[in-house]
């Protein structure tokens, strides 16, 4: 989707070298199927600079419709590699159906006290627990769950599986990414 | 509003579940979403299979973009759901909608499926049925939508007779845009469904069935078609397009991966070869070529607007294209360094294909597809396709010395004059062209054969032969599957029950469209799968509604029978076709109509295009007083 928007709106992008040139997109942490998200983050590499708001709505331009940039910026060459800088990512889930809030709370207390919840994706056995760094159900004019999962590589938490803990079937929710988190922000926050 | 938000809300809760829910959301890049308000006739499109296949139609692509170029209408698409999702649809009871503007299919004022092969009929049916449509025209009213058809199957229109409201036979460009004029107009004067049937009737190239009546011999051949009406027409010719229209460029982009994602661009419509077992041939006559400037700039403008990598450039016969070579060098200096792939099939057997290939400079990967169809003398002359083996041959050597790995040779068999030894002698070709390639490549050389089994079609020269039988068809693909085993040798063949499936569809009488309802209900469904599981089915449902599939497949033709779509004209006279049939019989070659043109009779049939626009190129020869020759065949 990435590779054909660039090339709609004509922008040098740049692709590596070798029998197969990929280009050079890189995204900080894939959006699984299904989800909504108000925040993700792609590093892009041009072969000429190029001022942001030109940038910014040529994109703007050639993107399908429901995903639009928010914001574009320079970044340095020799930062780390996006990947590495993910640290974690902060969803909101909706619901569609009614539920027991009074349940709900119970297991996410139930959930947080636990020390370690062994669970299996795609036939390995891993434990969800250190991926949790915060869950807690907001109830404001809406409800909804908001979670703070680990997102790095090898190690990333999926909002799907701590639904499946709190016994809340994924097709009665709205999941939602709100942000992702990279290390300097944490570093900054600190 | 509401209703939308419903089924929004409702799809939300049943897409998590299903396999690529991305079928069924719509909003692809170059998908258009109109305003239903500010627009008064909405047609909905339909391809009678899964997204990922119908998606890069180019048919209705064409449509799409013709259509919604009109202010006052909107085209929106829809694609049967896969098995997962319509078990869902029909459990929350929600009807099929469309992709743009998630509108029930039963809300538009038409809908026009597009029907390019038989076995797409009971998905037809289906879909129908899914959007909660009654699926005979005599149920329909006329608060429901308009149901239309065309596409190459619809030259016999008659198993589907009873289920299509109207066909629209030949070039849909400018027909459809007729039938919604005049659509139009019948809404406003407020008239009943049949005085809509009656006014599109009227319209060259539409074939509206409820005015024709089918009538039979004792024997079960079809003995002629009963017309009350006066004001309908005997016959109904098909539309062209004297000259190309422009061609589509806003190509829709799919969000998930699906089967072709690349440009379409058709170099030219129509073909002058004549090999008598092709539909496509005969059909599509006469050749009418896009220039080299309107094909580089529609590529040019379709990249810009859709970002795809993949050209293809499509016809029945690209080596016939009068500049082919200027064509190719063209794209090959404007497109350079772009990182394109351009494909261009249907190239013929000989060493300057080879050289169009390089100079797309494309991959060598796909392997290099080449389709002798026989492999005896005697068939090629049968089938009136005269390719040398020495030519065969002498082109292999050239595509494996210039870079390609493996040559796909496509092949037929199963035409009821063939024998077992001129089978065998597609399997010694097979071989000796491999051996060509290890002496010019070594072990790295590979053939794989596509062997497809002959189905006899209407309106081809054809018509009149049996089908071979399924016991023989295996038995010559058992001999095959033998001959063609070891290293570098790939087989590929089609069960016989998939031929015999098309082979009673395509030249079906309209008493077949109680079989094919039967089927249907009985669950076939998705029978271009070539799963064959649905076989049983329509064996079934052949004996519950008293029909012998035989008598369509397996019966040769009395050569003054009446066929059941006699009535429907490709501008392609029956006694030509009956010529060409007995040519075969006596095996005799007939050239390229370009170097002799052997009077079929579509100049005749659209000589008024030609008049209207002097400056309409076709390789037709041009109208003289003296008559061109016609040699007459006569078997002893």
């Amino acid at each position: 989707m990435w590779e054909r928007t660039f090339r709609r709106a004509k922008l040098p992008l740049a692709y590596s070298q070798g029998f197969h040139p990929q280009p050079k997109i890189q995204q900080a942490s894939p959006l699984p199927l299904g989800f909504l998200s108000d925040y993700e983050i792609v590093d892009f590499f041009l072969e000429q600079e190029m001022d942001i708001l030109p940038l910014e709505a040529a994109l703007n331009n050639s993107l399908p419709s429901g995903i639009s940039v928010n914001s574009i910026i320079k970044i340095n060459l020799v930062e780390p590699a996006l990947q590495t800088q993910t640290i974690a990512s902060e969803y909101h889930i909706l619901f569609l159906e009614e539920f027991d809030s009074n349940k709900i709370i119970e297991s996410i207390q139930d959930l947080k006290s636990k020390k370690t919840v062994i669970r299996s994706r795609r036939g390995k056995s891993y434990d969800l627990r250190p991926l949790i760094l915060d869950l807690e159900i907001i109830m404001e004019d809406s409800c909804y769950l908001k979670m703070l999962l680990k997102s790095k590589d090898g190690a990333t938490g999926r909002p799907e599986e701590v639904l499946s803990e709190l016994n809340i079937p994924v097709e009665f929710t709205r999941i939602i990414r709100k942000k992702i988190i990279l290390a300097y922000e944490v570093q900054n926050n600190n | 509003m509401n209703q939308e938000k419903t089924l929004l809300n409702q799809l939300e809760r049943i897409l998590p579940l299903v396999e690529k829910p991305g079928r069924y959301v719509g909003g692809e890049y170059n998908s258009v979403v109109k305003n239903w308000e500010e627009v008064s006739t909405k047609i909905a499109l339909v391809f009678p299979d899964i997204y990922d296949i119908g998606l890069s139609n180019l048919g209705l692509q064409i449509l799409y973009e013709n259509i919604n170029q009109r202010k006052d209408c909107l085209a929106e698409r829809a694609y049967s759901p896969w098995q997962d999702m319509e078990d869902l649809l029909r459990q929350n009871k929600i009807p099929l909608y469309s992709l743009e503007s998630k509108s029930p299919l039963k809300d538009f004022d038409m809908i026009g499926f597009t029907l390019p092969y038989e076995t797409l009929y009971t998905n037809t049916l289906n879909l129908l049925n899914l959007s909660q449509i009654p699926i005979r025209t005599e149920n329909r009213g006329k608060e429901l939508p308009l149901i239309i058809a065309g596409g190459h199957a619809t030259y016999n229109p008659e198993p589907m007779a009873p289920f299509i409201d109207a066909f629209l036979i030949g070039e849909g460009e400018e027909i459809l845009l007729e039938v919604i004029d005049a659509y139009q107009k019948w809404k406003k004067d407020d008239l009943s469904k049949n005085e809509l049937l009656l006014n599109i009737s009227s319209i060259d190239g539409v074939y509206v069935p409820s005015f024709y009546d089918p009538q039979y011999n004792p024997d079960g051949t079809f003995l002629n078609m009963k017309v009350e009406n006066k004001s309908v027409p005997k016959k109904v010719t098909k539309r062209i397009m004297g000259k190309l229209p422009y061609a589509p460029t806003r190509f829709i982009v799919p969000s998930i991966g699906v089967v072709h994602n690349r440009i379409a661009v058709e170099i030219m419509r129509g073909c002058t070869r004549g090999c008598r077992f092709c539909h496509a041939g005969m059909i599509n006559r006469p050749i009418r070529e896009r220039t080299v400037q309107e094909i580089i700039q529609t590529i040019e403008i379709g990249l810009e607007n859709t970002g795809f990598e993949e050209v293809a450039l499509l016809s029945l016969s690209s080596s016939d294209y009068t500049n082919v070579l200027e064509l190719v060098e063209e794209i090959s200096n404007k497109f350079a360094g772009k990182n394109l792939t351009i494909s261009l099939p249907s190239l013929r057997i000989d060493s300057f294909s080879v050289g169009l290939m390089e100079k797309l400079k494309g991959s060598r990967q796909g392997g290099f597809t080449l389709a002798p169809e026989a492999a005896s003398e005697r068939m090629r002359k049968i089938i009136n396709k005269p390719i040398s083996e020495e030519m065969l041959l002498t082109t292999a050597f050239e595509i494996f010395k210039r870079g390609w790995h493996t040559i796909k040779l496509y092949f037929m068999i199963g035409h009821p004059s063939e024998t077992l030894e001129d089978v065998a002698e597609i399997a010694a070709l097979c071989k000796k062209v491999l051996a060509v390639g290890l002496k010019a490549i070594g072990r790295r050389a590979k053939v794989h054969a596509g062997v497809s089994t002959f189905v006899p079609k209407p309106h081809t020269p054809f018509q009149w032969v049996a089908c071979d039988q399924q016991e023989s068809i295996r038995q010559k693909q058992n001999l095959l599957r033998e001959e063609l085993k070891g290293p570098g040798l790939k087989f590929n063949w089609t069960d016989p029950k998939e031929t015999v499936m098309e082979a009673w569809l395509s030249r079906g009488d309209r008493r077949l469209a109680e079989v094919i309802e039967t089927a249907w209900k009985n669950g076939a469904k998705f029978d271009a799968w070539q799963d064959f599981k649905n076989y049983d089915i329509w064996m079934h449902a052949f004996s519950d509604a008293n029909l012998d599939p035989d008598f369509y497949v397996h019966r040769e033709r009395n050569i003054d029978e009446i066929f059941p779509w006699d009535h429907i004209y490709p501008g392609v006279k029956k006694t030509y076709l009956k010529t060409e049939y007995l040519n075969s019989l006596s095996l005799r070659l007939r050239s390229d109509c370009r170097e002799q043109c052997y009077a079929c009779g579509i100049t005749q049939t659209f000589n008024h295009l030609r008049k209207e626009d002097p400056g309409i190129v076709w390789k037709c020869p041009n109208l003289s007083p003296r008559k061109s020759k016609n040699e007459l065949s006569i078997p002893n």
